[in-house]
């Protein structure tokens, strides 16, 4: 016998507690990180990562966030073995670990990796480039040439998971960043099997306007609202002048 | 008025009005404080921001809007923010007019050296290659010598490179000059140096044009 749904039911509610998004961490995960130092950056989904002790981690993050924050909590505790990422100057820790040779670092330039995760998140395979073509990039490189012209070839990027921070959600998932928070994130949330969003604040279903939306809820399969804006999230006093 | 504010007053001269312009790390970020309302420019931001104000002052940090660099910053009227894929497509696609770095090595050619001295310092790419590769006009900004008072223009670049051939004005407290065709050309002098002392700081052959130079 059908039974028949009422609207309630009908409605798609992807948020979730972050217990339950816990059980998807593994070990030797890749796992994207969206952020551009603190704004964008997921804390307290890194910290439920941590949390799980899941080792073995590629991570893909802009930078690794400063000493003793966010991504650099991970690295610091030994649970990533690879980070893929643009620049770590602002991270004495992490630096000091990877000239150590404790962890695999993989650099590219910041647009390029931006445009890495774009293709992944697109369905390519990767796109041809001169940045870095007259430097030491290009070694160990495929290079294409058409039309005489030397590129090099860069695959794209794809991971299990993505972490990704937003100022608002929907219960179907649609995403508004706010500010110089957005970054990689909305690349990050189309680039991985599993897209998990942590969300300052959760709006019923059709509050957004869809005109504002910049990640369309299709990307986006939790949405774990958060309880408190800890320290992390807030003004670094050593940035402020 | 320190070396760094001279070198960032001296480069604001360089930007003209309506002018899309990037500010890296460093130098760079000051000279802000030097373009006046005559001079509007829209300041990018490689995190995703187009029309970046002054930097903030005390008390008015919106945790949600830094620079590249980590500092906290205010906003003009028509700004706009947008994701990392876009940022750079507005460098490589051609719509940067000018990018200010800063430099380890700059070669006669123009070649600029700046992410990594192998062994010792190699902290990542960050966004400067695709802005040394893709401005429109790359100016640099730096001391004119190494802490250790090594010049930093020299004939070749013995560190691996950002871009090839991609600067075209270097602005030191010592001096500015043009990277052209036929080798570095002397166009200005800092005020109290002589070119003798331009000359002997610098690694490269310099082309000094006769007669008195102007002073900056």
């Amino acid at each position: 016998m059908d039974t028949v749904k009422t609207d309630r039911e009908l409605e798609i509610d992807k948020t979730c507690s972050i217990k339950n998004i816990r059980s998807g961490f593994k070990d030797g995960m890749t796992v994207m990180v969206g952020g551009f130092g603190v704004p964008g950056t997921p804390f307290t989904l890194i910290d439920a990562l941590l949390a799980t002790g899941a080792t073995d981690l590629t991570l893909i993050k802009n930078e690794a966030n400063e000493d003793h924050m966010g991504l650099s909590k991970l690295i610091e505790a030994g649970h990533a073995k690879k980070i893929i990422t643009s620049h770590l100057g602002l991270n004495a820790t992490v630096t000091g670990i990877m000239n150590r040779g404790e962890i695999e670092v993989e650099f590219y330039p910041q647009g390029i990796l931006a445009e890495k995760i774009r293709a992944g998140g697109a369905g390519l395979f990767g796109f041809l480039t001169d940045i870095g073509i007259d430097t030491i990039l290009r070694e160990k490189k495929q290079t294409v040439t058409i039309d005489g012209r030397e590129m090099i070839a860069e695959p794209a990027l794809h991971a299990d998971v993505a972490l990704i921070h937003a100022a608002l959600a929907d219960r179907s998932g649609n995403l508004v960043y706010e500010k110089s928070a957005r970054n990689f994130n909305p690349l990050m949330a189309t680039a991985a099997d599993t897209v998990i969003a942590e969300v300052e604040r959760v709006v019923e279903t059709g509050s957004l306007d869809p005109d504002q939306i910049h990640t369309p809820g299709a990307f986006v399969d939790h949405v774990v609202e958060i309880k408190e804006l800890t320290k992390e999230y807030g003004v670094l006093a050593h940035h402020v002048i | 008025m320190s070396y760094k504010e001279k070198i960032a007053k001296r480069a604001a001269q360089e930007v003209l009005p309506g002018q899309i312009i990037n500010l890296g790390i460093g130098i760079p970020t000051l000279i802000p404080d030097y373009l006046t309302a005559e001079t509007p420019v829209w300041v990018h931001s490689e995190n995703g921001i187009l029309g970046m104000g002054l930097r903030c002052r005390r008390g008015a940090e919106d945790r949600n809007l830094i620079d590249a660099g980590g500092s906290y910053v205010s906003l003009q009227p028509g700004a706009a923010f947008f994701d990392s894929g876009l940022s750079f497509a507005l460098v490589r696609g051609g719509r940067l007019d000018v990018a200010f770095l800063g430099a380890l090595e700059i070669s006669r050619a123009g070649d600029l050296a700046n992410w990594i001295i192998p062994g010792k310092y190699s902290p990542g790419i960050g966004g400067g290659m695709e802005l040394a590769q893709k401005a429109r006009r790359v100016i640099v900004t730096t001391t004119h010598t190494t802490r250790s008072g090594e010049p930093k223009i020299l004939n070749h670049c013995t560190l691996p490179l950002t871009a090839k051939s991609c600067v075209n004005i270097i602005i030191t407290e010592l001096a500015v000059i043009e990277v052209t065709a036929e080798g570095l050309l002397l166009l200005e002098i800092a005020a109290g140096i002589d070119v003798k002392q331009v000359l002997a700081k610098t690694g490269a052959s310099l082309i000094v044009p006769k007669g008195e130079l102007p002073v900056f």
